[in-house]
């Protein structure tokens, strides 16, 4: 039960590899073994088995997210997702967990704005609970469905985004962000959680056709992975979602292209102590082919004690307190953010010089081949070492799937990632992160004078 | 809202092509209707652990996994923050500087060497230990450990340094009061623990011991806090115990016991339990209240700490247990409600928490005490009794799968003095005990009449209901726990 299967182990060997100790390069390809099928009803299964531990996790993505609301019900498929818990026509209001932790497992769901997905994990012997239940609530949901449980859940809701953003320091950036770099129109331009006029908005009837258009087998797929057979999966699915009903194919228009023409700025007051400056960039879809590239960029800058933004501001020149980069790309688009917070005594523009210097020598001589070997190397031990679980696996399993069409995109994944060259680095430094940005100051209140400039010269 | 309208008949070609046993199902009962009888439940096997010491007392702890070439250490070194005395926050400190710098490479070289390993290194402290984790691929677990003798044994600690560190920690400590949970932590620990008592201060330091810190202080501390004689390796992953042996004979058999070392710290007196009383921090216009609810609780070698665990699981420690499922589940006052016991030799807290909305923080005051008397006056049902045992029992087949959880469930036992096997005897102990056990652990461990109660929020909206309550004497607090009134 201690073990790690097959596959893992070679993962392994890929990260050896590419460490300078090993004395071979070519490593052996990491290799996911998994079996794909499909039922006539549309809903996708993928079977990873690991009999490292006794223990299974069944991993749904339901292939909508806050991508696919309308304004004025922002924050609905997060509101769903908090619904599907609510019990179902044989599986009542509150079996749910209840019946799940009573056979040891546990359970979540997650909201983004590409996908909704939902987990039970727990011992292997409950692979049948699991099935079940996750069938009778993608296939019975509505009948026990009513106004109270949606008003309910609406109030945990608000409660998660008070707790969330409203009552935390910063807690608004997010959401001006958002609505600052993509078009009203984009449907990333509000947040996953959702204002709270909109959660007030949402109906019992919106919640019926929600279900109806996204929740039917064919926008499902389910990824089950450890101490299991793929053949009793199978037939487990077949016996409890067989019979559940195709739903309507799914269209969707993608916003139209965009792009910044200006820098935009803003300053918000908050109850903080020290002031925090935003840059951010309009990048690349998820799998673009630049993808890989900033997302190496974002360790560059911020990844480890040496990264290049990290060492000048928190150490050489201490003006910052802390600081962070991300890229963030997704199905529609992507973002790339550096978030930097002041020492006490130093304003926004000093973070804002630096930030700025450390892009354009980035790229203007890129990184050195040491510095990019560490980015690559650092993020791939983390991969690795991510999916040594079980749960991590399945819901990259279902990420590579709705992705690029793939379940087993680990080996391609980390390919991308090696595949970058210092000179990628500069260019994409260049392409995106030298033009038009969002630029956001939260500052103290009544501290606008720390807040950040525009720039001097175009 | 029509049942027949949500389930559509699927059509005879699909049902064909799906699968034999979906065309055997009858069209009035699908599967679903039954829920499936589970199998019989696989049963936790902890691995054994090999042990060894090296001639400066070192101990060493290995479990072999061998399908993944991944090693995972962690060099425990007894004492933690409950050395820290007079200086809140040295030892977190300490730990903090180890890693930047030592041996022959400052912090930017260190960090730059661990990760081209596609390693990972990290440092810090506990109230138990202070700990050096790294983990690596097999191949370059040697080079990793190397650098980690260097952070034990030759950490630079320089001045310049230390000042950094020290400033950076400052500024921290003073965004703590930006974030609302993390003041009501503090003033809730500063409440329960009297002054003198290791938990009264934060484990990260107050702002007034964090200036005082320098090198000369995190040189002493640390030459006196690192003995070999208190020091455990736990490793792992992909390694035998005698090739950790020869490793750590190489790495740190050169560790000298300190001529003088830091006392240990002994039990500190059991602090004074008052009646309950309320402590209100202000913060205008928030749109939650944060509600922090407890009194000093119990070891974690208490023979009762299986009985406890049950008992927590039902009032606060699990989704559906009752203080989840009343305050969120039923009331929709709170995204989440729970309650826990600090777990550690000298007992940490008892505290139970949530974050509702600024209008009900009265009502959910009061649904907390009640609760807490419940679970005391009436035990709990059978029902709940068994969920919360396979809950505990069977959730525990989760916390061995990777190299990491074992190491770490491994660390977190030897802190305690406690061997691995104490995991099976406490789960084997859940599966006996019974719903008069729980109760008693419910009279013994709850004592809603002698609790700290802090609520961060608005307290021009929520202190008329939170008097009329009457559960006990109200005073005003700032973030640092500092009396303004009452």
């Amino acid at each position: 039960m201690l073990h790690r299967r097959t596959p893992l182990a070679l993962a392994a060997a890929a990260l050896v590899a590419a460490a300078p100790a090993a004395a071979h390069a070519q490593s052996a390809p990491l290799r996911v073994a998994y079996v794909l099928d499909t039922l006539p009803n549309g809903l996708t299964l993928i079977v990873h088995e690991d009999h490292s531990a006794p223990i299974v996790t069944v991993n749904t993505w339901r292939h909508v997210g806050s991508g696919d609301e309308t304004r004025g019900r922002t924050g609905f498929a997060h509101l769903f997702e908090h619904l599907m818990f609510m019990g179902s026509e044989h599986a009542v209001y509150p079996q749910f967990d209840r019946l799940l932790e009573a056979a040891g497992g546990d359970n979540n769901g997650s909201t983004n704005n590409d996908r909704t997905n939902y987990y039970e994990e727990g011992p292997a012997n409950a692979l049948p609970l699991m099935l079940w239940l996750e069938a009778d609530r993608t296939g019975w949901l509505l009948p026990t469905m009513d106004s109270a449980k949606v008003d309910l859940q609406r109030d945990v809701v608000k409660n998660e985004r008070r707790q969330g953003v409203d009552n935390q320091p910063y807690g608004l950036a997010d959401e001006t962000i958002a609505a600052m770099l993509y078009p009203a129109s984009h449907p990333y331009s509000w947040p996953v959680i959702g204002s709270m006029t909109d959660l007030s908005a949402a109906s019992l009837e919106d919640v019926k056709n929600f279900f109806r258009r996204y929740y039917a087998p064919n926008n499902t797929t389910i990824a089950v992975a450890g101490d299991v057979k793929a053949a009793e999966v199978k037939a487990l699915v077949e016996k409890y979602f067989g019979e559940i009903p195709r739903g309507p194919a799914i269209t969707r228009n993608d916003p139209p292209a965009f792009s910044l023409h200006a820098d935009t700025m803003a300053v918000l007051e908050d109850r903080v102590q020290l002031p925090r400056l935003y840059y951010t960039w309009h990048t690349v879809k998820a799998w673009a082919p630049d993808d890989a590239a900033l997302d190496l960029v974002a360790y560059l800058l911020t990844g480890a004690k040496n990264s290049r933004l990290t060492q000048t501001l928190v150490y050489d020149k201490q003006t910052a307190s802390q600081v962070q980069a991300f890229h963030d790309s997704r199905r529609l688009d992507g973002e790339f953010d550096v978030i930097a917070t002041a020492r006490p005594g130093h304003a926004l523009p000093e973070l804002q010089t630096v930030v700025d210097a450390e892009l354009a020598r980035l790229a203007s001589s890129g990184p050195t081949a040491r510095e990019l070997e560490q980015a690559q190397n650092a993020r791939e031990a983390s991969f690795l070492r991510g999916i040594e679980r079980v749960g991590r696996k399945a819901d990259e399993l279902n990420g590579y799937y709705y992705q690029i069409g793939q379940p087993d995109g680990f080996q391609r994944d980390l390919d991308r990632y090696r595949a970058v060259t210092a000179a990628d680095i500069q260019r994409v430094v260049r392409t995106y992160l030298t033009g038009p940005r969002v630029i956001l100051s939260i500052v103290p209140e009544g501290k606008r004078d720390l807040a950040a400039k525009g720039r001097s010269t175009p | 809202m029509s049942r027949t309208a949500m389930r559509i008949v699927p059509t005879l070609a699909l049902v064909l092509a799906a699968a034999p046993l979906a065309a055997q199902a009858p069209a009035v009962a699908p599967a679903v209707a039954t829920q499936p009888k589970l199998g019989p439940a696989p049963r936790l096997i902890v691995p054994a652990v090999q042990k060894s010491r090296l001639a400066n007392g070192l101990s060493i702890e290995v479990v072999p996994m061998h399908e993944v070439p991944l090693v995972q250490a962690s060099l425990l070194v007894s004492g933690g923050a409950r050395l820290d005395a007079a200086r809140p926050g040295l030892a977190t400190f300490t730990a903090n500087m180890l890693d930047e710098g030592a041996g022959s490479r400052d912090a930017f070289q260190l960090a730059a060497e661990v990760a081209y390993l596609g390693a990972t290194l990290n440092t810090g402290a506990s109230w138990d230990a202070i700990t050096v984790d790294v983990g690596a691929p097999k191949r370059t677990f040697a080079r990793a450990m190397g650098l980690a003798a260097d952070v034990v044994l030759r950490p630079t600690l320089a001045a310049a340094d230390i000042k950094r560190q020290r400033d950076l920690r400052l500024a921290s400590i003073l965004q703590q009061r930006d974030q609302p949970g993390a003041v009501a932590g503090l003033v809730f620990n500063s409440m329960v623990f009297p002054a003198g008592h290791p938990y009264h201060a934060p484990i990260t330091g107050d702002s007034a011991a964090t200036a005082s810190l320098d090198s000369a202080l995190v040189r002493d501390f640390w030459r006196r806090a690192s003995d070999p004689r208190r020091a455990t390796l736990v490793v792992t992953g992909d390694v035998t115990l005698a090739e950790v042996r020869a490793l750590a004979q190489r790495l740190f058999g050169t560790w000298k016991a300190p001529a003088n070392p830091l006392p240990l710290a002994g039990t500190p007196a059991e602090p004074p339990r008052p009646a309950t009383h309320i402590v209100l921090v202000n913060k205008p216009g928030a749109a939650q209240s944060v509600v922090a609810i407890g009194a000093p609780g119990v070891t974690r070698r208490s023979p009762d700490y299986p009985a406890i665990m049950l008992m927590n699981t039902i009032l606060g420690g699990s989704f559906s247990s009752r203080l989840n499922d009343i305050l969120r589940e039923q009331k929709g006052y709170t995204y989440g409600a729970g309650s826990g016991f600090g777990w550690r030799p000298v007992p940490g807290p008892f505290t139970a928490s949530a974050q509702v909305r600024t209008n009900v923080t009265d009502s959910s005051l009061a649904i907390f005490f009640q609760e807490f008397r419940r679970i005391r006056d009436s035990g709990v049902t059978a029902t709940e009794l068994e969920r919360a045992r396979a809950y505990l029992v069977l959730g525990s087949l989760g916390d061995f799968e990777t190299t990491g959880q074992v190491a770490s469930q491994l660390a977190s036992l030897t802190i305690l003095g406690l061997p691995l096997t104490t995991i099976p005897a406490d789960l084997a102990a859940i599966q006996r005990l019974t719903a008069a056990d729980v109760q008693r652990a419910a009279r013994t461990y709850l004592d809603p009449g002698h609790y700290t109660v802090v609520i961060v929020g608005d307290i021009a909206n929520i202190r008329a209901g939170i008097d009329r309550l009457g559960i006990g004497p109200v005073e005003v607090r700032d973030y640092n726990g500092k009396e303004v009134g009452s």
